[in-house]
């Protein structure tokens, strides 16, 4: 992989990768129009937005994990995008659940939330992203200074509280669940320090 | 990152192939319009869709009493949303695969308690009933539901006819086991076969069913050819598919979701919206086949047949024998 590109080879990369994540979303509106989305449409649509928030997430994941493995600053460049399509993904999961499944009812939701715990992991997970995606923007980065890399650590936590939300919803047959568990087994073993460093503070790892 | 393309597709330009793999989209827009234009085709192929399966008329039926006014969901719909685990966990996998299905011939094994076990021929099984059409609520307990309009028999009339003896107080029921036929049976997702059971003053009640038949057709395959129960007050896994056993017990048969999680799926299983799943709500349905925008449908105890069940569990905690 080139070391060095021009300013505007990277906007043009990244202008290919903003349209290609994009992409999902149009198959699933297309879908939705052209009437695609099968017998039970809000379950369609609640399965295709979780697929993809978690398939962005991993992807994020994966960025700094490539910065390593191929030595080059490229793949950093795009972590930002494709963290904020990891919460377009979850706000629009959020959204089909609050408007179609729930009906923007309150009432719907304090009998339905109690009583489903993967819905309670889904909503704590789903604000701390909340919290990832407000301070994402350079200005914010830099006035926040060493606590937004500790504010952004969530991110793990946040991965881990969505396999387990897919775990939690599924019904005996958990093959899809295990495959994001193990990649995001994997993408976490590169994380190994850090992670040590959060759960043994006391540890220092040099 | 895979991305997934759209499906579109228009009925003039499928290969017999993409019939077989898009099977689920196509048979949602015009069924009968397709099948008449590419049915050759598929035939010629040998991969059509089991829906090409079904569609043998049943002459002879009267309708029942029992069934309920609401619109029936469409076929498309009850035909490519089917939970039945023999043929693959997705809900589209059993329209896909049920093909694989041989129904003709047909037996059932009677025994247990009864005073004329045997191997009995189905078609013989079936001289013998008065087949009637029956429109039931069908809830799952993944908290969606259908209406379907069953064409069947009196499961209490079957019984009478096996001679129960004094110490049958459970019937228990077995689906085929050959993963041959049901390739989803080569993963150990439930444990094979498929059993359920019902008390007997459940199986006695005349709304239990034993379903040949759905929309004036033979059962399609994934609906659970040739021969299956349907127990409108119970959640739809109560409601065994190609059955091919029938066995009368004095103690409670071990059930599969019991089995595989005793926690989440009790014996009873009755329809109930005031005891949860253990992580979900039960006291609203998601109605198959209803707009996008609909709100969802409240439950109804005992799935809306409260005034022919309710007496059978008098006196029982429902909570506790859930």
């Amino acid at each position: 992989m080139a070391k060095r590109i021009s300013k505007r080879q990277l906007t043009a990369l990244k202008a290919i990768v903003f349209i290609a994540s994009l992409l999902p979303f149009s198959c699933i509106i297309w879908d939705a129009f052209n009437e695609l989305l099968g017998a039970d449409p809000i379950q369609t649509l609640h399965f295709r937005t979780g697929d993809w928030a978690l398939r962005f997430l991993l992807t994020t994941l994966a960025m700094s994990p490539l910065q390593r493995v191929f030595n080059s600053p490229l793949p950093i460049r795009f972590r930002r995008m494709l963290g904020l399509f990891t919460f377009f993904y979850t706000s629009l999961h959020f959204a089909v659940w609050l408007v179609l499944d729930q009906s923007l009812s309150l009432d719907n939701m304090l009998e339905d939330v109690p009583e489903s715990p993967y819905i309670i992991l889904g909503l704590l997970a789903y604000s701390m992203l909340c919290a990832l995606a407000v301070t994402s923007t350079a200005g914010i980065m830099q006035r926040m200074g060493k606590s937004w890399f500790t504010l952004h650590k969530l991110v793990y936590l946040i991965a881990i509280m969505g396999v387990v939300h897919f775990f939690w919803l599924t019904k005996l047959d958990y093959a899809e669940p295990t495959v994001y568990a193990m990649l995001l087994a994997v993408l976490l073993a590169f994380r190994w320090r850090i992670i040590k460093v959060i759960f043994m503070p006391k540890e220092k790892v040099s | 990152m895979l991305i997934k393309k759209p499906t579109d597709i228009s009925e003039n330009e499928v290969t017999p192939k993409a019939d077989f793999d898009n099977s689920r989209a196509l048979i949602s827009k015009s069924r009968r319009n397709f099948l008449a234009q590419s049915s050759s085709l598929m035939l010629a192929s040998g991969l059509a869709p089991s829906t090409l399966w079904a569609g043998n008329k049943i002459e002879n039926y009267t309708k029942s009493s029992y069934s309920i006014k609401d619109k029936p969901t469409p076929y498309e719909y009850v035909t490519t949303y089917n939970n039945f685990y023999e043929f693959g966990t997705a809900k589209g996998d059993p329209a896909v695969n049920a093909h694989l299905l041989k129904t003709k011939p047909w037996s059932v094994t009677v025994e247990g308690e009864v005073g004329k076990p045997g191997v009995y021929d189905l078609e013989d099984i079936l001289k013998r009933q008065q087949l009637e059409e029956r429109i039931y609520r069908l809830r799952c307990v993944e908290a969606w539901s259908m209406v379907v309009p069953w064409i069947g028999f009196s499961l209490a009339d079957l019984i009478k006819q096996m001679e129960p003896t004094s110490k049958a107080k459970y019937v228990e029921f077995t689906t085929l086991h050959d993963p041959e036929q049901m390739p989803g049976q080569k993963r150990s997702t439930l444990k094979w076969p498929y059993v359920e059971a019902l008390r007997m003053d459940e199986a006695m009640n005349p709304l239990s069913l034993m379903a040949t038949g759905l929309y004036g057709e033979e059962m399609p395959n994934q609906n659970g050819a040739p021969l299956r129960l349907v127990v409108p007050w119970k959640y739809g896994f109560k409601s065994i598919k190609s059955i091919v056993k029938i066995r009368l017990t004095e103690h409670m048969p071990k059930t599969s979701w019991n089995e595989v999680a005793g926690r989440e799926y009790g014996f009873y299983a009755n329809v109930n919206p005031d005891v949860p799943h253990p992580r979900w709500s039960q006291s609203r349905e998601r109605v198959i086949g209803a707009s996008l925008f609909a709100a969802k449908r409240k439950t109804d105890m005992f799935n809306g047949y409260g005034e022919q069940v309710a007496d059978l569990y008098k006196g029982m905690n429902l909570k506790r024998f859930f």
